[in-house]
């Protein structure tokens, strides 16, 4: 037991680097992923989809699929993971991490960068660089089939209005017969320039470990 | 609407403050006085005074005798009855006054530029008092504390708990608090030592206050004020955290306040001998009691409320009165039970707005929302000029240097030493810190206001020897905070680059991106095992989705309630506006030659017609048998207001849309019925602004399709005299707009003096050249009585209404008669259309929709 405590605080380490979680965190982390993938090396699809209270996620697919994009390993690799280890695994979560009151504000631009960037893969689920209208339009109704009384027909149509919208606001002289394909990340980051992500899109994790404060789960 | 209920708490409002208001007979005199000069010009001399006192007992004494005198003989047909009228006159002629002030102040946006609203009320107040104090030689009127927590201060914080932003409110709810409780008790702790210090110290000279009375006036200058801070922070509008933080602050001190006033005050009153630690626990427990017992009081009033809107569908017009009396009943049983009123209706309104906005009907949660900004804007006005008044008083000012100077100081010190202490424990835990310059603005922001006074008063002089020193103090504070640090406060904002709030747009894809912010969040949470603000908001929502909806929904309502939905909506209707708006702009019909509205109005037409525009997307969810045409419908109208063109829905004319527009439209006319009694009010019951536009518009446009079907005579017919008419009058016509007036009269005379059968040619004439130019500016007339019918011209037995005089003015470009022609449609318009060379347009309007 001694030698892997010591590989896995060596790992630690390198991970407080790279992802920027203290120690602590991290250790918390690994818990959690022990936990989820049943004390395997890695974690599939099927675990995260186990848990119970992801279950009511209207975006559980699009949030379960970014766990296992490539491109949010920042390799400048394509395509899927079938499973992802402990490493891959707080990469993705590092995209949660709140800024201290130590960040400088370029590390603010950056972290802010690879949140839309996450965001960005999120939606754009082929992986093209583009969001078109079909990947945007399921995300909406994703959202909308909460709410029964809003059928399909208006989660499209308000996806297509969004999407409208962006077109409008990232190509103002379009003619009436072009056809915008989609939206790119430079409009995204457009789009989305007024949203305070910093300050929205983090999670608090602590240094205790709440995992098993949890009934049930 | 709620007219009654606006009334009627008015009118309490009214007795009770006259009865306390005006005291002395000396009273009528100077509000006459006042009226005159705080309305108009204060520096000149009074051409006309009024000295009622003077005249005031013998004038009454004979006007009694008179009056027993009448009652002996006869009756008198008019008797002056000043006394029976007296005490809501006197309220209602100070409102009046206030608000004449407001109106002054606000007319000058230079001023208030540089110098907030409230800072400026005050001084309009000093000005006040001067002249009472100069008719009367003494003060006769001043903010008397039950007046201002009884009256005043109920409606602003009834409103600010209405309109209260509650998820940012909940989510910085940690650090109000500790700002709050802590913040408050340091700054009342502090401030009573040091001053108790000073004065051992020997800086006060010779006044007779002990420790714990020092200690009651800390507690009393602690709490930053709700009412200064909304009146100076709304003006400077800092990002949303710290606007929260302060506000916040400010709402939620009123619990300790109280409390340690109420503590305080009981010790004072017990002596310092007395104290023991039992009593001291006691005080510590009621503010337990009386923080939360307040809180969860108006917890449940507002639960109640919102059960009540539940069930108001029946008297929708009283229905908006439901929210202000249990609201102010709330802050009543919290003020009778000696809990904290002001946490009691805060609470109050913020648990029931989200349930009323969706249980009552749109009008209703209107008009709410209107008098309450009435109520509260009204009432904040009468405080801070009742402030400015209440300084112009002699007996009050007890002047100590020391006292009042360091009184200052240290509240400026503790304030911003309190601050930077707690947001530096705060900031350890907070995942987006508070700048330091957040920070010296909160601390600048400790505002006191009208609440530190009130308890001033409240004070009782015979235990509290110095009590008009402690007034007057409180005053000057009251004066330095709001007028010196309010007015500082916008250049000091723009001096430190405070992070500014941004005018939030709502535009639909950051609505959607919120939306997946929040799902993703508590995806995250949930994977990383994390119980953080996420999951506890999840766990609430879920709750309230579950439970309380259920109970204080109207289920109509529950389906209403997707915020992304509700954006949508709202952008549609924003749309709907600005393409009338538009339209009326270019005053024509051009405007629905725009393909992409031409698709509204299909859908409409597999649709009754008596839909109200509005209504067509509120009626979105229900399936439709046209839901075919709907997934066109809805986008396009987003992309008109956004100016977007590249939808490709390109059709050759608007005639389709001419047609539809003008089927229902005319239609919905009949709704449009102003029919009159106390109870119902149902005038566009379910339509709004924009249908009575267009229905204003596509009337007089129908109107003048009418006669323009009369154009069918050809000119030929016409005599010489009234061909020369036209020709003279055309060019006058384009500058000059007729009302029906004195031009048609010659007109119709110089018809009859050529004897021609009817008056129809010379109409027509002007027909020929009149486009509409602006329709909605047509007298709004009822449709079904003949329109502007001279009676000379009714008896030439005209069949058809003649078009409204003024539209014959409206002369402009003929392009729009080309497109008007394809309305004028009749069987008589082939001719009309042969003589103009016009394409014969389809028949588009059946007459039966008239």
């Amino acid at each position: 037991m001694g030698a892997t405590q010591t590989h896995s605080e060596y790992q630690y380490e390198n991970m407080v680097g790279k992802t920027g979680f203290s120690t602590e965190q991290i250790k918390n982390l690994h818990m959690r992923f022990q936990q989820l993938c049943g004390n395997e090396k890695t974690l599939r699809k099927e675990h995260l989809e186990n848990i119970p209270t992801l279950a009511d996620n209207p975006i559980k697919t699009e949030i379960i699929k970014a766990f296992f994009d490539k491109r949010n390993q920042h390799n400048n690799e394509l395509g899927s993971y079938e499973e992802i280890g402990f490493e891959e695994f707080l990469m993705v979560m590092s995209h949660f991490r709140p800024p201290s009151i130590k960040t400088s504000a370029e590390e603010k631009a950056a972290m802010r960068k690879r949140k839309v960037r996450f965001l960005f893969n999120m939606h754009d689920t082929d992986g093209d660089g583009k969001i078109t209208l079909e990947e945007y339009r399921k995300i909406v109704e994703g959202l909308l089939s909460e709410s029964e009384s809003i059928g399909q027909e208006v989660a499209r149509a308000i996806a297509d209005a969004a999407m409208l919208e962006v077109a409008s606001t990232n190509v103002p002289n379009m003619g009436p017969d072009d056809f915008y394909e989609g939206i790119t990340l430079e409009h995204f980051e457009q789009i989305l320039k007024d949203l305070e992500m910093e300050s929205r899109m983090y999670v608090r994790f602590l240094d205790m470990n709440t995992a098993n404060l949890r009934c049930g789960k | 609407m709620a007219e009654q209920w606006r009334s009627a708490l008015l009118l309490c409002l009214l007795m009770a403050a006259s009865s306390l208001a005006s005291t002395g007979t000396t009273a009528p005199a100077s509000t006459g006085n006042d009226t005159e000069h705080g309305t108009g010009t204060i520096n000149t001399l009074p051409i006309v005074t009024w000295k009622w006192h003077h005249v005031e007992v013998p004038y009454l004494e004979s006007h009694h005798e008179h009056g027993g005198g009448h009652n002996a003989t006869g009756i008198a047909i008019v008797s002056f009855k000043w006394h029976h009228v007296e005490s809501p006159y006197l309220v209602a002629v100070w409102i009046l006054v206030c608000f004449f002030g407001k109106l002054l102040i606000e007319a000058n946006h230079k001023i208030t530029n540089y110098i907030p609203e409230s800072a400026l009320l005050i001084c309009f107040g000093f000005i006040l008092g001067g002249i009472v104090w100069g008719a009367d030689k003494v003060q006769t009127f001043k903010l008397t504390p039950t007046v201002f927590f009884f009256y005043l201060l109920p409606p602003i914080m009834l409103d600010t708990g209405y309109s209260m932003p509650n998820k940012l409110f909940f989510t910085n709810l940690g650090a109000i608090l500790i700002h709050a409780v802590i913040g408050t008790v340091w700054n009342a702790a502090t401030l009573g030592l040091s001053l108790w210090g000073c004065h051992q110290g020997g800086a006060m000279g010779n006044i007779e206050i002990g420790l714990l009375q020092y200690l009651l006036y800390g507690s009393l200058m602690a709490a930053v004020d709700p009412v200064a801070v909304i009146a100076v922070f709304e003006q400077v509008h800092v990002n949303e955290v710290l606007f929260i933080l302060v506000f916040g602050e400010s709402l939620l001190n009123d619990g300790v306040t109280v409390v340690l006033f109420n503590v305080f005050d009981a010790f004072v009153s017990l002596g310092g001998g007395a104290i023991d630690a039992k009593e001291i626990i006691k005080g510590i427990v009621s503010f337990f009691v009386v923080a939360f017992g307040g809180s969860l009081l108006g917890f449940v009033f507002g639960l109640l409320m919102s059960l009540l809107s539940r069930c108001t569908k029946n008297v929708q017009i009283i229905e908006p009165g439901f929210i202000f009396v249990l609201g102010y009943l709330s802050y009543l049983t919290a003020e009778m039970l000696s809990l904290s009123s002001i946490l009691s209706v805060v609470f109050c309104g913020i648990c029931c707005q989200k349930y009323m906005n969706s249980n009552m009907n749109e009008n209703s949660i209107q008009t709410v929302r209107y008098a309450m900004k009435v109520f509260a804007n009204g009432s904040e006005t009468m405080i801070f000029v009742f402030l400015g008044i209440s300084a112009i008083d002699k007996a009050i000012w007890v002047w100590n240097t020391g006292f009042i100077l360091l009184t200052l100081l240290f509240i400026l010190i503790y304030r911003f030493i309190g601050v930077f202490i707690l947001t530096w424990m705060l900031n350890r835990y907070r995942l987006v810190p508070i700048s330091f310059v957040d920070q010296i603005i909160m601390g600048y922001g400790g505002l006191r206001g009208a609440v530190a006074y009130g308890l001033a008063v409240n004070l009782n002089e015979s235990k509290i020897k110095e009590k008009n020193l402690m007034v007057c103090t409180t005053l000057l504070v009251v004066y330095f905070t709001v007028i010196l640090q309010g007015v500082t406060m916008k250049p000091l904002v723009q001096w430190l680059k405070v992070k500014r709030a941004e005018i939030a747009e709502i535009t639909l894809i950051e609505k959607v991106q919120n939306k997946v912010f929040d799902h993703m969040l508590i995806a995250i949470e949930d994977i990383s095992g994390q119980i953080g603000d996420n999951y506890m908001r999840n766990k609430w929502r879920n709750f309230e989705e579950k439970w309380m909806s259920r109970l204080l929904l109207k289920p109509s309502a529950r389906k209403q309630q997707d915020h992304l939905y509700n954006v949508f909506h709202q952008l549609n209707l924003q749309d709907a506006m600005e393409y009338v708006k538009e339209g009326e702009r270019r005053g024509s019909l051009e405007f629905i030659r725009n393909e992409s509205a031409f698709v509204d109005f299909k859908k409409k037409l597999g649709e009754d017609y008596e839909e109200a525009m509005p209504d067509i997307m509120a009626d979105m969810p229900s399936n439709d048998p046209v839901s075919t045409c709907r997934r066109d419908v809805l986008p396009t109208v987003s992309l008109e207001m956004h100016e977007q063109n590249m939808r490709g829905l390109r059709e050759a004319e608007g005639i389709n849309a001419h047609h539809l527009l003008d089927q229902h439209l005319y239609k919905g006319r009949k709704q449009h019925r102003y029919r009159y009694s106390r109870s119902h009010l149902d005038i566009n019951q379910d339509e709004n602004e924009v249908q009575e536009i267009f229905q204003r518009t596509m009337r007089s446009r129908l109107e003048s399709f009418k006669s323009g079907k009369m154009g069918v005579a050809p000119p030929k017919t016409i005599t010489k005299h009234t061909k020369r008419e036209p020709q003279t009058k055309m060019p006058n016509g384009k500058n000059k707009p007729y009302h029906s007036g004195d031009e048609d009269f010659e007109f119709s005379e110089g018809d009859s003096a050529s004897g021609y059968d009817t008056s129809f040619p010379t109409r027509v004439t002007y027909r020929a050249g009149a486009g509409i130019e602006n329709p909605a500016f047509m007298p709004d007339l009822d449709p079904s009585s003949p329109l502007h019918i001279p009676p000379w011209l009714a008896d030439a037995g005209m069949e058809v209404n003649p078009v409204a005089p003024s539209e014959r003015a409206q002369v402009r470009t003929p392009g729009y008669l080309h497109r008007l022609s394809s309305l004028r449609t009749n069987a008589r318009s082939g001719e009309t259309a042969q003589d103009r060379d016009l394409p014969t347009p389809p028949p588009h309007r059946d007459d039966d929709h008239l």
